[in-house]
């Protein structure tokens, strides 16, 4: 008989990188001496150039890549002495390219996976399958094969998978790859979402202008290391380092440069009221 | 130079086309930008144009289709493959999974053309040159990150120098200043006559920037179409779910607040932003 556990409560997990090296096998060293502290329920984006190691250093996070040297910490687990499994208790990750995620045959069974090796009951993972297809909106297509979707409705079924599962941690890779402007919305509102849960959410993207709108926190990587950790408007409001980490300022910061304005607005609404007073 | 006239198109086993009634004309050497929401058909139109439909995909297909001239339905498969190089939305599907290094995995559609070895290295190395992966040329092409191979998927297409080139969400994955510099890439490209140009995008700050003209597709049909800076201005475009630069963003914000002045053009680049909010904080 299995007994279900209790309904993952929202236990404060905080996420311990601690000066970590990563080598590929192939002999490619993509992370150097990487340490850095996520707390509870915080908002991070990590940005920075093609090849920088954001993916490397995120697949870090659940166990999928182990380092070199240095540790990793998620709440109390090392990520060392903790298996892949175990690790996607506490962590979600939705890989860059959804076609490295999905591979059962319909949307349903992709959806009910996770949950079914968590061991919840039928009931419970069916109804956090359901909620989770709604709130990508993809609730209409269960018996299709998730390879006939469209490249940006697969992204969407592969952060549906993960938010199933229900982890404390989410991490999404680049998320706004292949969506609209409204399905870029729509992320942006799912994380926002489960971050009032007090859920954790780590996006890497190069969507600098997505980035501003909706993460406190910004991590800049170049060559394998962290150039800059802080608030995304001070991170962001060092054009100089970012630009030459082939990352841009956002579209209104680079207006507010040319308006001539101290202050580095990070929304519209920001821009409209410093413009407006 | 590619011409459509009234292409409407179906995907087997379904009921409502794809694309709608298409007719368009694009002069070579143009730099034509194609916008649109997920489903509007804008691959269907990439796919159209590289001949998977009808050779790959059957389904319905009626009009007619020109490239150089040629009407592509009839064409040999092969002749249409030169012409037009199509880049894919997924760069994964691009690799062949065959070769061991960069350098290899770009030059494999070259093989077979019987160039001479020497001008088949030339072409390779100024490729990888030109979308930034020259340091990557010895490295597998499947232990890349997502842009870099990205950048492969683009370089593959290039080197083969078609005179059509059709670029569908080719940036999705590639960082910031990477992005610009294929926009600017392929700009160059267009202009020097060399090549026709259709690149599907959602990054309309390049698009305003630089293309010549961009079509918006919605639901299968042409809803405008024009000068990049004119089509994202326009209100119906907007509504139906295309993107926005945030200068656009900004001043029908104050549009909604009631403080934009009735018929003043809406700000679509940075240089249109920088003049237009200057002149607001002046007035106020
Ligand atoms: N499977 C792999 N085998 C060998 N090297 C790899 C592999 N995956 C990535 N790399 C290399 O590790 C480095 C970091 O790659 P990573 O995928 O972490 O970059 P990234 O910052 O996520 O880039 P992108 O923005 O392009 O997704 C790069 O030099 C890359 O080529
Ligand atoms: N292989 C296919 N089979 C059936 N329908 C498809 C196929 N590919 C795309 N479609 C449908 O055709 C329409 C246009 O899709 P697509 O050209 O991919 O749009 P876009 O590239 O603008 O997102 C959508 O309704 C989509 O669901
Ligand atoms: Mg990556
Ligand atoms: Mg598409």
């Amino acid at each position: 008989m299995i007994v279900e556990k209790a309904p993952a409560k929202l236990l404060p997990i905080e996420i311990e990188v601690d000066s970590i090296s990563f080598t590929y096998p192939s002999g490619i060293q993509a992370l150097e001496d990487i340490t850095i502290h996520v707390s509870s329920g915080e908002r991070v984006a990590l940005i920075g150039q093609n090849g920088a190691g954001k993916t490397t250093l995120v697949k870090h996070l659940n166990g999928l890549l182990k380092p070199v040297s240095g540790s990793v910490k998620v709440g109390s687990w090392d990520t060392h002495d903790h298996s892949v499994a175990q690790m996607a208790t506490r962590v979600g990750y939705v890989f860059q390219n959804p076609d490295d995620q999905l591979f059962q045959r319909t949307v349903w069974d992709e959806m009910m996976f996770g949950p079914r090796n968590l061991r919840w009951s039928a009931e419970r993972a069916a109804s956090s399958v359901q909620a989770s297809l709604e709130m990508v909106g993809l609730e209409h297509i269960k018996e299709m094969h998730p390879y006939d979707l469209t490249f940006s409705s697969r992204k969407l079924l592969a952060l549906a998978s993960v938010l199933a599962m229900d982890t404390q941690v989410v991490i999404i890779d680049e998320p706004t790859t292949g969506q609209d402007y409204r399905g870029v919305q729509q992320i942006g509102s799912i994380l926002s979402e489960l971050n009032k849960q007090g859920k954790t959410i780590i996006g890497v993207t190069h969507d600098i202008d997505f980035c501003a709108e909706q993460f406190e926190r910004s991590i800049l990587m170049a060559g394998g290391r962290v150039v800059l950790d802080g608030s995304t408007r001070q991170v962001l409001s060092q054009i100089s380092v970012i630009d030459q980490a082939y990352v841009e300022a956002p579209q209104l910061m680079r207006l507010a440069e040319k308006l001539g304005w101290d202050f580095m607005p990070l929304t519209v609404e920001e821009f409209i009221h410093h413009l407006d007073g | 130079m590619i011409s459509l006239q009234g292409v409407t198109y179906s995907y087997p086993g379904t009921s409502s086309p794809a694309l709608r009634d298409l007719s368009l004309e694009i002069p070579r050497g143009q730099f034509c930008a194609v916008i649109g929401p997920n489903g509007a058909g804008k691959t269907t139109l990439a796919y159209i144009l590289a001949g998977f439909i009808p050779h790959f995909y059957h389904g319905s297909l009626q009009g007619e289709v020109n490239v150089e001239g040629k009407n592509a339905a009839t064409m040999p498969q092969r002749e249409l493959l030169r012409l037009v190089g199509l880049i894919l939305q997924n760069p994964f599907n691009q690799i062949s999974g065959t070769k061991v290094t960069v350098q290899d995995e770009i030059a494999f559609g070259l093989e077979n053309l019987g160039i001479p070895r020497e001008e088949m290295v030339a072409r390779v190395a100024a490729a990888m040159e030109l979308v930034g992966v020259s340091e990557l040329a010895e490295r597998s092409p499947l232990g890349l990150s997502g842009g870099q191979m990205q950048r492969v998927a683009i370089a593959s297409v290039l080197v083969m120098q078609p005179a059509i080139l059709v670029l569908d969400e080719p940036t999705s994955q590639l960082d910031p200043v990477g992005s610009r510099e294929v926009f600017q890439a392929v700009r160059e490209m267009a202009s020097s006559g060399q090549m026709t140009v259709i690149m599907i995008e959602h990054k309309v700050e390049w698009v305003a920037a630089f293309a010549d003209r961009a079509i918006a597709l919605v639901d299968g049909a042409l809803l405008a179409d024009g000068e990049p800076r004119h089509v994202l201005a326009i209100d119906t475009v907007w509504r139906a779910g295309v993107g926005q630069t945030r200068y656009t963003l900004a001043a029908r914000r104050l549009q909604e607040l009631g403080k934009w002045q009735d018929g003043k053009r809406l700000p679509v680049t940075l240089d249109e932003a920088t003049l237009t909010f200057k002149a607001f904080q002046k007035r106020r």
